[in-house]
């Protein structure tokens, strides 16, 4: 058994460095955590999960160096009225953050919440420990348990304004591990915003529960360091007629893997998750998903869109997993690239497991390029070949885009992708 | 306005000559039309003034206004002023009608050194150029192309037409696939646009667009030269007769 072996020296070389943060009501959740890395052991590049994603960066010892990268454009999401936590290489920054009161949702930071009597007390690390199956996610285990930051959000109204979680970059080798819980209560609503590249390698864990008839909206971008390496998971829980809508819009990075495990336990809720992604060069990009209908009526939507060139990666794993008693369930997904050149790649593995005999589920994936005739068109009414391609490249994104329901969420989304490809011409 | 010389056009791929020798003088405020049986080089002729990719220029030449076209990118043409309305307008899923033509508008200005045109300013023009064309706020709003009829995608043509104000339009079988009230329309919509500074190239099988869009002079295509030209008679004589009289009198 030479690659079980390998897996828990592996394993124990990464644990070795960590220290289980002590005190309050998140102790037993992270030893019960700890039991699960080391049941488990960290991914290793030979387990399926992991065919496509080199996960060794991720689970080394110590994160490799990532420059800085700085760049003269006005932060995204600032010019929104929001309230905005930041964290500097994994630390939450008190000075730079906004008060955290805000009618209809209280904020705390994980670091602080002490007290043996605790909402998050329920949450923390069940979303994540229920997402261990049918599928192993160990480096969400990692994170729960060695998580030292992060911010507990209850949700019981329907707040003015979103919440941004800012995640700077200011080491070259910061390895942040950051875990939220997010509540919301019955019939409430709200709209998490995160940006920021956040660390030179950064494991952030995100659990969030959706009571019946609440609504969460979520808008994420990566951050543009060319160098930094993330693995990020989101856990989901929705009840009956809830919604949880998620866009995710990542722009460089030498690796990144997104993880999103939904279960649908209430009937008629909903889940859309979507991802837009622009990589040049040294960029590998995996979006993991995993969707389980446990309830009828549901409807869920994936759509991911990958836009590569310069030999960037990009693969998507999404499943949806209907179980026998969700009748009615209605699934869509689609995963497509863009390919710019024959150096780039695109890995895609959909999968459909269906136990329920009336659903309507559909999926598809495709690979191509800038469709010439398009293109031709589009030059022969004055556009000239570069703005041509960027128009014909945002117009194959926007079935992601679009899934932001926010106009000016959106619009500030296509504006830095339009940027981006600007940029980014050959 | 435009003068075409001894144009020799082979395909890239295979080598297979397709236009042997066209010569053609269109001036400013004619119309020209050009007819021919299937084959005869004519959409030839279109694609390769506009600049599409897959066809070799082996001889000739094409001046648009003294500038030769024939070296310049397809952009460049259109900022010239040559216009090619399509035999089968493209589909351009996720692009916007109206954002894809105030885009090909403000390139045209811009290459031109021109102002941009302001969006109030655009949306006041289009508005107008679309009511006549019969053309509703859906029809911009959607997609460029995407679930037109064939009459809606010709009368998009002619819209673009008439917004992006070229000197010399070329119409390639802008009849094909339209019904007798949509010839009419997309006709009204050219014969709008004709005037003194512009030119126009209509491609046709058919003399019927040519009872709507009356020409100046007609020519006759065949196996990739200009075989014979005359007056709007010579369109009706290949109405009655078919290429085949024409074609056996010059051979």
């Amino acid at each position: 058994m030479a690659d079980a072996a390998e897996k828990l020296s592996t394993t124990d070389a990464r644990l070795a460095e960590l220290s289980l943060p002590t005190g309050g009501w998140p102790e037993a959740a992270r030893s019960d955590a700890l039991a699960r890395v080391r049941q488990m052991g960290l991914p290793e590049r030979r387990d399926e999960y992991w065919k496509y994603t080199r996960p060794d960066t991720l689970t080394q010892p110590g994160a490799v160096p990532a420059a800085l990268f700085d760049n003269d454009e006005a932060p995204i999401f600032g010019e929104m009225d929001r309230l905005n936590i930041v964290f500097v290489d994994g630390v939450f920054d008190t000075e730079a953050s906004d008060d955290l009161s805000l009618e209809g949702v209280r904020i705390e930071r994980l670091a602080d919440a002490s007290s043996d009597i605790h909402w998050a007390r329920d949450l923390y690390g069940t979303l994540e420990a229920k997402g261990q199956d049918p599928v192993q996610r160990p480096l969400a285990a990692l994170n729960t348990a060695f998580a030292s930051d992060g911010v507990l959000i209850h949700v019981t109204g329907k707040p003015s304004k979103p919440i941004n979680l800012t995640y700077h970059h200011r080491s070259e080798t910061s390895d942040a591990i950051l875990h939220h819980v997010i509540k919301l209560d019955p019939g409430a609503e709200i709209t998490v915003l995160e940006n920021g590249p956040a660390a030179a390698r950064f494991n952030k864990c995100m659990e969030v529960d959706v009571a019946d008839g609440a609504t969460f909206h979520h808008v994420r971008a990566q951050g543009r360091d060319h160098e930094r390496r993330a693995a990020t998971h989101i856990f989901a829980r929705l009840g009956t007629e809830s919604v949880f809508k998620s866009f995710t819009l990542t722009a460089n990075g030498v690796l990144t893997r997104n993880e999103c495990v939904i279960e649908l336990t209430g009937d008629d809720a909903v889940a859309h998750v979507a991802g837009a992604c622009v990589g040049d060069g040294d960029f590998h990009h995996d979006d993991t998903v995993f969707i389980t209908h446990d309830a009828v009526g549901c409807e869920s939507r994936q759509v991911f869109k990958k836009v590569l060139r310069n030999g960037a990666t990009g693969v998507f794993q999404g499943k949806i997993l209907v179980k026998k008693d969700a009748q009615k369930t209605d699934g869509y997904q689609i995963s497509q690239s863009l390919l710019l050149d024959e150096d780039s790649q695109f890995l895609a593995k959909p999968e459909l497991e269906i136990y329920a005999d009336d659903v309507a589920c559909s999926h598809g994936s495709t690979s191509g390029a800038i469709d010439e005739e398009a293109l031709f068109y589009l030059r022969s009414r004055g556009v000239p070949e570069a703005p041509a391609t960027d128009l014909l490249t945002l117009a194959f994104l926007a079935e992601a885009v679009e899934e932001i329901e926010d106009e000016d969420l959106r619009e500030e989304i296509n504006g830095r992708l339009a940027a981006w490809l600007e940029r980014h011409r050959s | 306005m435009l003068s075409i010389k001894n144009l020799h056009v082979k395909l890239e791929e295979e080598d297979k000559q397709i236009l042997k020798g066209v010569d053609l003088e269109i001036e400013a405020g004619k119309v020209h039309a050009i007819m021919g049986p299937n084959g005869s080089g004519k959409s030839t002729l279109s694609y390769v003034l506009s600049g599409k990719d897959g066809y070799e220029v082996t001889d000739g030449e094409a001046v648009l206004e003294g500038e030769d076209i024939l070296e310049m990118e397809p952009e460049e043409r259109a900022a010239a002023g040559l216009f090619l309305a399509f035999q089968y307008p493209v589909e351009i899923p996720g692009v916007g009608n109206m954002t894809f033509l105030r885009t090909a508008v403000n390139a045209q200005r811009k290459a031109r050194g021109e102002e941009e045109v302001s969006a109030a300013e655009f949306l006041k023009l289009i508005r107008a150029r679309a009511k006549e064309l019969s053309i509703d706020a859906d029809m911009l709003k959607r997609p460029v192309n995407v679930g037109f009829s064939g009459g809606e995608k010709k009368r998009n043509e002619i819209l673009q037409m008439a917004m992006l104000e070229p000197k010399m339009c070329i119409l390639d079988e802008t009849d094909s696939g339209l019904d007798v009230d949509a010839m009419k329309l997309v006709s009204e919509g050219v014969n709008a646009l004709r005037n003194e500074g512009r030119g126009f190239l209509v491609i046709t099988h058919y003399q019927r667009l040519l009872d709507h869009i009356k020409p100046d002079v007609v020519h006759i295509m065949a196996d990739g030269k200009i075989v014979k030209s005359g007056g709007p008679e010579l369109a009706l004589e290949v109405e009655n007769n078919g290429y085949g009289g024409i074609l056996a009198e010059v051979a």
